[in-house]
């Protein structure tokens, strides 16, 4: 009876693939890559070759991963550059949801209350002063800010902060922090305005018009008009 | 079965304890039976404001520990028959004398023989406060037309919010002094409401008749000659007619009082 190859081997111009099968037992796997390996290691080469590990749908616990990049480095000139699957974890999936999407809270912050989202807050209410939103993503206020607003929690330094109306106590942008101005002038209406970081890492406020140019990836629909 | 209206503010001396007696003078005036609760232990202030000082017997404090039953410890307000009483606090425990739960429970046999329950809070967010609003159905919010007031009445609100069996809170903006909101040196009553986003159930123009009044320990509702009053007396209305709804924001909020009286003229 033939055996089926577990792993296959292919060369690319970025470096070597490796194709492991998806219906084989791990333990096979294992086995497999170390026999073949063992059997191409070009060890007259002295460049290092970056490896693809391709698994297809299997998946690999993160400990499962180490021992495949350790099996690969053991061969001399090897080193693996990625691991990729089809599949992830419900738990993975449910992060990746939850830092993605928008979620719509009618609410008014008011002093002393704290909310926080891990992806994009869209706010219908008010942030009173001494209230704080904090959000993974952008934060989009349909009312009036003037407490605090923290965006890009997690580090991401693209976010946004828009509201109706911009008078925040404090705009807080993945690390970067900047106040208000003391005295907010009477006649300063400061409607449809958006926060973000500019070129030299400093939070700018400006018209909410100018996002389109500034943040294109914003905008999640794709195709036509 | 009655209705507990706690009042409170988060800041101290916005006016309480002058709210919670000339509130509870008032409904009792418009021919319902009223208790005031004073929670402010260790700071008791509501007997004398009533004018009920030398008359307390048993407090708060002796009812929770059974020491009396609450029929002792209930003051009668004489000027008023048998319809005004007040349970006033102890002055010698401290607030953690009490907690939420014996509270609740007081309330709620008190509610079955009043029917309105006045709670007067006191200050701050910690334990005083939640004693306070336990037993509460209801909540009316004290605030003046100052930043600090403005900003502490937002957190309670927030507070009261959270809060399952209180409704959601109603606004008392206290002593408004026209002219400075006028010239634009005071927060404008529109801009208060819109800030806090509660509804509005009264204003209380500042009247040095209040203070004088507290002193000789007559709350001001029972003359019907002052502003102040007429505000008192308008809030108590506004009270008992739930069922009717309140005047739309734009006709009360002007600042302008005697819209108010307008309106209570008419009807």
């Amino acid at each position: 009876m033939k055996k089926t190859q577990n792993v296959t081997i292919k060369g690319t111009k970025d470096g070597l693939t490796l194709h492991l099968d998806d219906s084989c037992s791990y333990e096979e796997l294992k086995e497999e890559i170390d026999h073949k390996l063992s059997d191409s290691a070009r060890s007259r080469e002295d460049r290092l070759l970056s490896v693809h590990v391709q698994v297809g749908n299997r998946y690999l616990t993160t400990e499962q991963e180490e021992e495949i990049k350790e099996l690969v480095r053991q061969k001399k000139n090897l080193v693996v550059d990625s691991i990729s699957s089809n599949v992830i974890t419900k738990e993975e999936a449910e992060q990746i949801k939850k830092e993605n999407e928008v979620v719509p809270v009618a609410r008014i912050i008011r002093s002393g209350q704290v909310l926080q989202v891990p992806g994009d807050l869209l706010l219908v209410g008010d942030v009173n002063p001494g209230g704080t939103v904090i959000a993974g993503g952008n934060i989009y206020i349909m009312g009036v800010l003037r407490g605090v607003a923290h965006a890009g929690f997690n580090g991401d330094k693209e976010a946004i902060v828009t509201a109706s109306v911009m008078k925040p106590s404090q705009i807080r942008i993945s690390d970067c922090i900047t106040r208000a101005p003391d005295h907010y002038q009477d006649d300063d209406k400061r409607e449809m305005e958006c926060a973000y970081i500019n070129d030299s890492d400093q939070i700018t406020v400006d018209r909410l018009q100018m996002l389109m140019h500034l943040r294109p990836n914003i905008t999640r629909l794709e195709g036509g008009y | 079965m009655g209705e507990a209206i706690v009042i409170t503010s988060g800041k101290g001396g916005v006016g309480k304890t002058t709210t919670s007696a000339n509130v509870g003078t008032a409904l009792a005036l418009q021919g319902k039976k009223v208790c005031l609760v004073d929670t402010d232990i260790g700071l008791r202030n509501l007997d004398v404001v009533m004018g009920l000082e030398n008359r307390i017997i048993y407090d708060l404090v002796d009812v929770l520990e059974g020491r009396c039953k609450v029929h002792q410890a209930l003051v009668k307000d004489k000027r008023f028959e048998d319809m005004l009483y007040l349970l006033p606090a102890a002055q010698t425990s401290d607030k953690t004398a009490v907690t939420p739960e014996q509270m609740k429970e007081l309330i709620s046999n008190l509610k079955q023989d009043y029917d309105y329950i006045i709670i007067d809070c006191p200050a701050g967010i910690e334990h005083g406060y939640r004693n306070a609003v336990a037993g509460a159905d209801r909540a009316i919010v004290v605030t003046t037309p100052e930043v600090s007031a403005v900003r502490d009445a937002d957190r309670i609100i927030g507070l009261l919010e959270k809060e399952e069996n209180v409704e959601s809170p109603k606004l008392i903006i206290n002593r408004i002094r026209n002219q400075m909101m006028k010239n634009g040196d005071m927060l404008d009553v529109d801009e208060i409401a819109t800030h806090l986003s509660i509804d509005l159930i009264g204003i209380v123009a500042d009247d040095d008749e209040v203070i004088r009044a507290s002193n000789h320990g007559e709350p001001i509702a029972l003359n019907p000659n002052s502003k102040a009053a007429i505000a008192y007396r308008n809030i108590a209305r506004r009270i008992l007619g739930e069922s009717i709804p309140l005047q739309p924001l734009e006709d009360e909020a002007p600042g302008v009082f005697s819209k108010l009286k307008k309106f209570f003229g008419v009807k």
